[in-house]
């Protein structure tokens, strides 16, 4: 049987030389050449996680950076002032929720479940001043005795725990003066009248906040009306007080009356003469440093500003994990290299050196470091030794594999051909082509240190803590002991180490994904 | 007979390493200007007789040639066993006695804490890894992620403030006292155990996560599958038992680990074990206990090392730790 296309000749003219006409030539490339940079690059911008991971180490970086030298204040630069501690552990204030009336960042304190002498302290400091001290009142109960217990928030800023709301203050002369002017330029009470010695029980004579009939114990006696009894200073010299006084005053009417509130109790002779006054911590702050104290972040117990503290312990931690991932990468670079290029005898005695120097333990290195060098050089720079010590072997090895794995291929014996020198080969040749592997080892780096350094200074075996200087372990380790009633004062620098280690691995992990070339294409 | 060599000679360069290291540390800690025993005031005469004993000093209680101290501690200290008095924190206890007396709970905390990660680690790992890709294998995945990278430390303070002291479930701080196993002591015990666990946790599921995955995909399941066994049985039987070469050493070095614990955790609850008892020793510089432990942990760091590499040839015959090409 035949097909129907079995033709049995075919006329020569039939057939034609396929692409005949056409010219086929090399074409040019569309597109753009990538290079190994680009291609990671580009790679890396594909995986989020990395990315959003980058921009939030960036973000914490520039806060590290910018905060210490934007967010400066008059208090944030009186590093060694002593009046720091009168506002030690006051609460995050965000302005914002305390316009919108939200109880939370707000800077006010739960107090649950106080009895009544506790909540009359309290009371009396917002009737004597007239400032909104606490904030949703709510009578809980009675407790077994019948005392009332109450639910409040209280205003940290004003009233802060234990340490109460006055102090008192021997002034000189001209600071007296230069507070009533004060007062009287602003409207803000400041100086308080003086209370009535005799009146006073001999512990509650070191209490300023005390304006009231109480017992030993400072709690305020109240009459029927449950209204407080003022035992204010009404007799004797006060230095011619003449500024704001407080509501009730006879001397408002008649600044001459004879039993007008007294604003000083005078001490020391003519010679040099001081005025001890009940002054109010929160205006004090504003007299001192110009502006109503409010923190983002809070103080820390030793009343430094968290905000500005933190980004400049961040500062330092970030600084001391970049320096310690360079000059790893440069011994580790030189010396793996060596390592990895002659091999042989060489590379089997300098494995061994390695072998014995890794397996020191590395708190026992930081302790020696410790021990030995940072009375000389100071502990950050022994610290930093201590990194260096053993940190490079890490780099070491890296580079020592990437070193393996290049110095047989054909561009290395080209070069050799040509007459390049060992060093060339090895810096101008094969170093390049492991940058990849080495920057990701470089930066993940970074995390390990820095969270050796907090542990280290927290647990103390370092000592970072001075007053223009400090660490994230250091702030972690001075916060502990407050864990139970100030725990923003561990809470942000925890946040903060936190979100910096899962940025940086996030970042680790997609440069070491985008650097690796066996997963190019694998997610496309 | 390959293994033995092998096995011999890990050993003899360990305690090559370790001589190195504990001589180093005792170098640089006799550099250090030593506290005069006239310090002691009353109980001068303790000191001195432990420092004489241990052969730092000599009979008057003068400094002798470091040489030959470094050669006494040898024999004595490194052979002998005395490891001298302390002179700071338990003043005038023996160090060894003391150091015996904390690691029991420094052990405990940490047995128990790996008795709750190796199980879980494993388990969550094999099922993120038999979920691979779905919403389980992503949120294990992440909170694996979080756990490994935030550091310990900030994990106890959020267990020690909410469970502790918010909630009060547990006490804030670890019992002391000779009893180890009563209820008592274990609740107090609890939170610094999952404190410890969390990370490890988190790092178990991980390694186990990426090996099964990398097993499952592999020919041999394929091949498992068409003979006609179920997943299950493949996963067990094949899968599981190849991915454990890699993990099963790791286990073991933690349980070596176990012994030197964490610093970190155990200073945080306070737990009366190893890790503050070094802490301390180095701020209050009770240099006795500070080599003491220095040589524990150089000894258990180095332990560990070699059991990993030897256990990768007992798990799988076909690997030969230090073999030539």
């Amino acid at each position: 049987m035949m097909k129907e296309n079995n033709i049995p000749k075919i006329p020569a003219d039939k057939f034609r030389f396929v692409g005949d006409e056409i010219r086929l030539h090399d074409q040019k490339m569309d597109t753009k050449q990538i290079s190994y940079f680009r291609d990671a690059f580009n790679r890396f911008c594909k995986n989020k996680s990395s990315v959003t991971a980058a921009i939030i180490i960036m973000l914490l970086v520039l806060y590290a950076i910018f905060v210490p030298m934007f967010c400066q204040t008059p208090y944030s630069l009186a590093l060694t002032d002593t009046d720091y501690l009168m506002y030690g552990k006051l609460l995050p204030r965000n302005q914002l929720c305390v316009d919108l009336g939200w109880d939370f960042w707000d800077g006010f304190k739960d107090r649950k479940d106080i009895t009544k002498p506790a909540y009359d302290q309290v009371r009396a400091v917002a009737e004597e001043t007239g400032l909104e001290v606490m904030k949703n009142v709510e009578q809980v109960g009675t407790n077994e005795k019948g005392v009332p217990v109450y639910n409040i928030r209280v205003d940290s800023y004003i009233y802060n725990g234990s340490d109460g709301a006055y102090t008192y203050m021997t002034l000189t002369e001209e600071q007296y003066k230069s507070m009533q002017a004060w007062q009287n330029e602003t409207g803000i009470q400041l100086i308080y009248p003086a209370v009535d010695d005799t009146k006073l029980s001999q512990k509650n004579k070191l209490n300023a906040d005390i304006w009231y009939e109480a017992n030993d114990k400072g709690v305020p006696k109240v009459d029927k009306n449950d209204n407080f009894v003022d035992i204010y200073k009404q007799i004797g010299n006060d230095g011619s007080y003449n500024s704001l006084r407080i509501e009730g005053d006879p001397g408002i009417d008649n600044p001459n009356a004879e039993d007008r509130y007294r604003y000083a109790s005078i001490t020391g002779d003519s010679s040099a003469i001081s005025y001890k006054c009940r002054v109010l911590k929160y205006a004090y702050f504003q007299y001192k440093y110009g502006f109503e104290p409010s923190f983002l972040f809070g103080t820390t117990a030793m009343g430094q500003d968290m905000l500005t503290r933190l980004a400049s312990a961040a500062r330092f931690s970030l600084l001391l994990a970049v320096c310690v991932s360079a000059i790893n990468l440069f011994i580790g670079a030189i010396y793996g290299a060596i390592e990895g290029y002659y091999g042989g005898a060489i590379d089997m005695l300098m494995e061994r050196f390695t072998d014995i120097l890794a397996r020191i333990p590395f708190m026992v290195v930081a302790t020696l470091f410790q021990l030995h060098l940072a009375k000389r050089v100071g502990p950050v720079i022994s610290l930093l030794f201590a990194f260096v010590l053993t940190g490079w072997i890490g780099m070491a090895s890296t580079v020592r594999m990437q070193f393996y794995r290049f110095k047989g291929q054909e561009y290395v014996l080209a070069s050799r051909v040509l007459g390049a020198s060992d060093w060339r080969i090895m810096f101008r040749h094969i170093f390049p082509n492991s940058l990849g592997t080495i920057v990701t080892s470089s930066v993940l780096v970074i995390p390990g240190v820095i969270f050796s350094e907090s542990s280290l200074t927290y647990l103390g075996i370092v000592n970072l803590d001075s007053s223009t200087m400090t660490s994230v372990g250091t702030m972690l380790a001075n916060g502990r002991q407050f864990l139970q009633d100030f725990p923003h004062v561990i809470f942000f620098p925890a946040i903060f180490i936190s979100l910096l280690m899962i940025s940086f691995n996030l970042f680790g992990n997609g440069l070491r994904d985008a650097f690796n070339p066996s997963l190019r294409g694998a997610d496309d | 007979m390959y293994t033995l060599k092998y096995t011999a000679k890990r050993l003899l360069f360990m305690i090559f390493t370790f001589l190195i290291i504990i001589s180093a540390c005792f170098i640089l800690v006799r550099l250090l200007p030593n506290v005069p025993a006239q310090q002691f005031g009353k109980d001068m005469d303790l000191v001195l007789k432990s420092r004489y004993r241990q052969g730092l000093v000599d009979e008057k209680g003068n400094e002798i040639p470091l040489l030959v101290q470094y050669f006494n501690f040898f024999r004595k200290t490194l052979i002998g066993g005395d490891w001298g008095i302390s002179e700071k924190l338990y003043f005038g206890q023996d160090c060894f006695g003391v150091f015996l007396e904390k690691l029991p709970n420094t052990i405990l905390v940490n047995a128990y804490s790996s008795l709750l990660a190796v199980p879980l680690g494993l388990m969550l790992g094999i099922y993120a890894a038999l979920k691979k890709n779905k919403w389980q294998d992503h949120a294990i995945s992440t909170g694996v992620m979080i756990l490994v990278s935030v550091p310990s430390y900030v994990y106890a303070f959020l267990i020690q403030y909410y469970l502790c002291y918010k909630l009060d479930l547990f006490p804030l701080h670890m019992r002391g006292g000779g009893e180890y196993f009563t209820w008592a002591t274990f609740r107090s015990m609890l939170p610094a155990v999952i404190s410890l666990s969390l990370s490890s946790i988190a790092g178990y599921a991980r390694f186990t996560r990426a090996e099964l995955t990398e097993v499952l995909t592999s020919d041999y399941l394929l091949l498992a599958r068409t003979k006609g066994l179920t997943r299950a049985q493949t996963t067990t039987r094949h899968a599981l038992r190849n991915a454990m070469v890699p993990i099963f050493p790791s286990i073991l070095t933690e349980v070596i680990a176990v012994l030197s614990g964490s610093l970190i955790i155990e200073s945080i609850f306070e737990v009366p074990g190893v890790g503050p008892l070094y802490t301390e020793s180095i701020t209050t510089l009770d240099y006795n206990f500070f080599l003491l432990l220095s040589a524990f942990y150089t000894l258990i760091g180095l332990t560990a090392g070699i059991v990993m590499d030897l256990s990768y040839g007992v798990i799988d015959p076909r690997i030969r730790m230090g073999s030539k090409k």
